[in-house]
């Protein structure tokens, strides 16, 4: 039997992380698919923004009830994993606790911790869920999110409170087989929070206790490989890309808006024909702007996989405030969800087969495009460092460059830039007037 | 006063201490030019050598690169810094936080090197410096003010403290909006919003930052943005409050707060 549950455990963990890892090189794939950008300059200050914005969680604290519950499950998830460890190890071994020995009385001290860690998951996980479905927090049910996102957000908080559960279950059991004696059952001392309801199950024969507490192992460790391998599907595949997403964030003023070094040339050889190379090979025709996510920088399609959908972008949104159609965070989940029908479509098909979709008009609109102020609140606001205005900023590029696709008053305005050198149509020689103004007075 | 040009610099083999950049709105609007004016005015009054490019100056093209025309936009800067390189300036003022953004971090790229300095920043300085000096119990003293934080100052450039600072040189009670600072709420006006119709909403984004300003009981409105002032002062007009209560740039309330 024991024996059996050895190779069971091995084949389930063997597979668990062959389909993750899979999935992983796909997702990687994907946002390969972007185009370059260099993003390794000052490797001091990334590491610091990785320590941070993601280890740390800096920019969370800006809303304080949220960040200290979010923390409480991010360290509950963390740390426990370092009991996964054992029981991965114990599952491998076929033995039962096998760390309790080695730490002699610590190991209980290190379980109550982790009990500790489990009951604020789940109270964080509960309070979490009670925003989302109870007190309907207003950036947490706008109408992007409606659908899988919201059943997404709900199924992860709810497996979560499975998972904890199950691991205190465990526990209790585990206690109460220790205190009769049980065959295998290593004696550790009592857990500071289990110890506390192992008269729930006092009553029961040790057939059920050992039901109980195999089946609480059994469960939690395949629950967590089944989280594990849901992660990449989810919007809770932040806990990994958040890291990499803040290490490799711009480090420029965020008012500053990329250069198109192509079109600064053409215009050099424009005004300076002299400056031309004469012997070039012509260059590739490149797309101006982005018309879709393979024209986008692979950055923005790191940031695409590293949103969990918060909505802080959007509650900080001038535009989405003020009832536009915009959503910073629509942004990018439609950049996500464009960019794994591509990843889809190379997997069906070797390589990308046109589907006569695109990610500007298919996913987002002009109008949307249109409301942006460029105000960078929505980048501002992101914990984990994900800049949303980059990828508006290069979809406007598209729609103007490539398809002329502009309101008639940025026609105008346009125009008066190009022929009065200012955007209103004033004349240029009218310019220094307050100065004559200022002279003669 | 006489305010010289770039051009009579040169031509008298002269160079001034600083280049006051004015900007579309600052040179064209009615609004915005009062806030020329007051900038020029404390500039003239405290003799900074500062000279303008008059009718050699040009749109940045920033509007033009927000809306996504960048083509228009290399053309505006190529033409912009071959001025500006030609004059060798090395040093400008602007009182327009959509200029100071694109010289201080898009220009550079370009071949536009220089020192840019935003007019809340020099006043500031101005002041800590002694060169400006203010009236000792001007006309705003104790007077309820909140600030409102433009975007490409206070998030693109993260500039807070400085225009917040001559405020208190100017002993105001500071009110503070909820959203100020990095919280602060756009005006509507920025990403080539100001050129164009909003789109469809609930509301426009400058009635509801101006509602903001004015449930804050300030009787003024400070701001460092012509567009900014535009817009907010719309947004007091639509709540019919502009009796009552001022939209100003910080500049003309330096102006108006000058020791004689």
């Amino acid at each position: 039997m024991q024996l059996v549950q050895q190779i069971l455990f091995i084949i389930i963990s063997g597979i668990s992380i062959y389909l993750f890892a899979q999935k992983v090189g796909e997702i990687r794939r994907n946002i390969m698919l972007g185009r370059k950008e260099d993003l390794t300059d000052n490797p001091g200050q990334r590491w610091k923004n990785m320590a941070l914005l993601a280890l740390g969680q800096k920019k969370m604290f800006k809303r304080p009830i949220p960040a200290i519950l979010h923390l409480f499950v991010y360290a509950g998830f963390i740390i426990i994993n370092i009991e996964i460890l054992e029981i991965i190890l114990d599952g491998i071994t076929g033995q039962h606790r096998m760390f309790a020995p080695l730490l002699g009385s610590f190991y209980s001290v290190l379980i109550g911790c982790f009990e500790i860690l489990a009951v604020l998951v789940l109270a964080g996980c509960a309070i979490f869920l009670a925003r989302r479905n109870i007190v309907k927090t207003p950036r947490l049910v706008q109408s992007e999110l409606d659908g899988w996102p919201k059943n997404d957000a709900n199924l992860i908080l709810i497996l979560e409170i499975v998972l904890m559960t199950l691991f205190l279950a465990m526990n209790t059991a585990d206690l109460v087989l220790q205190e009769r004696g049980a065959e295998h059952y290593t004696v550790t001392g009592s857990f500071w929070i289990t110890g506390m309801f192992t008269g729930l199950f006092s009553g029961l024969p040790d057939g059920t206790l050992i039901a109980i507490e195999r089946g609480g192992w059994w469960l939690h460790i395949v629950g967590v490989f089944f989280f594990m391998n849901y992660l990449p599907y989810s919007k809770h595949f932040h806990i990994i890309v958040s890291f990499p997403n803040a290490y490799y964030m711009r480090l420029k003023k965020q008012g500053e808006m990329k250069n198109m070094p192509e079109i600064q040339n053409e215009v050099l050889y424009m005004m300076e024909p002299d400056k031309a190379p004469t012997d070039a090979a012509p260059a590739e025709p490149q797309r101006f702007g982005a018309k879709d996510v393979m024209d986008l920088s692979w950055k923005n399609l790191m940031d695409a996989y590293a949103c969990t959908e918060c909505g802080r972008c959007t509650a900080m949104c001038p535009a989405n405030i003020t009832g536009k159609k915009l959503s910073p965070r629509k942004i990018m989940m439609d950049t996500r969800d464009r960019l794994e029908e591509v990843g889809a479509n190379i997997n069906k098909n070797k390589e990308f087969v046109e589907d006569g979709k695109t990610l500007v008009h298919d996913y987002i609109t002009v109008e949307e495009l249109r409301a942006c102020t460029s105000c960078q609140a929505c980048v501002e606001a992101c914990p984990v460092s994900i800049d949303p205005l980059n990828i508006i900023y290069q979809l406007r590029r598209y729609l103007i460059m490539e398809e002329s696709n502009s309101p008639e008053e940025w026609n105008l305005m346009f125009g008066n830039v190009e022929n009065n050198m200012a955007p209103w149509k004033f004349s240029p020689d009218e310019r220094d007037r307050w100065a004559q103004e200022m002279s003669q007075a | 006063m006489t305010i010289k040009s770039m051009a009579e610099y040169a031509a008298n083999g002269e160079m001034p201490e600083v280049l006051f950049w004015v900007g579309c709105a600052g040179s064209f609007d009615q609004r915005a030019q009062k806030i020329t004016k007051a900038f020029a005015q404390i500039l003239d009054k405290v003799g900074v050598k500062f000279a303008i490019l008059g009718k050699e100056e040009m749109c940045t093209g920033d509007p033009a690169r927000r809306a996504g025309n960048e083509f228009l936009f290399q053309m505006m800067a190529y033409n912009n810094i071959q001025t500006l390189n030609g004059y060798g300036i090395k040093k400008i003022v602007t009182a327009c936080p959509h200029c100071f953004n694109i010289f201080k971090n898009e220009y550079p790229a370009l071949g536009g090197n220089y020192e840019v300095i935003h007019h809340t920043t020099f006043l500031q300085q101005l002041i800590n410096d002694g060169r400006v000096r203010l009236k000792e119990s001007g006309e705003f003293k104790g007077k309820k003010i909140t600030y409102h934080d433009s975007c490409y100052l206070g998030r693109g450039n993260n500039i807070y403290e400085a225009p917040r600072e001559v405020l208190q040189a100017l002993d105001v009670e500071l009110v503070e909006m909820k959203r100020c600072r990095t919280n602060g709420l756009c005006c509507g006006a920025g990403g080539a919003q100001m050129f164009k119709e909003e789109e469809k909403g609930n509301t426009r984004i400058n009635f509801e930052r101006s509602e903001e300003a004015l449930e804050t009981g300030a009787n003024i409105i400070a701001a460092n943005c012509p567009f900014c002032t535009t817009m907010l002062t719309d947004g007091v007009k639509n709540k019919e409050k502009e009796d009552d209560v001022k939209v100003l740039d910080i500049a003309e309330m330096v102006a108006r707060s000058l020791a004689d």
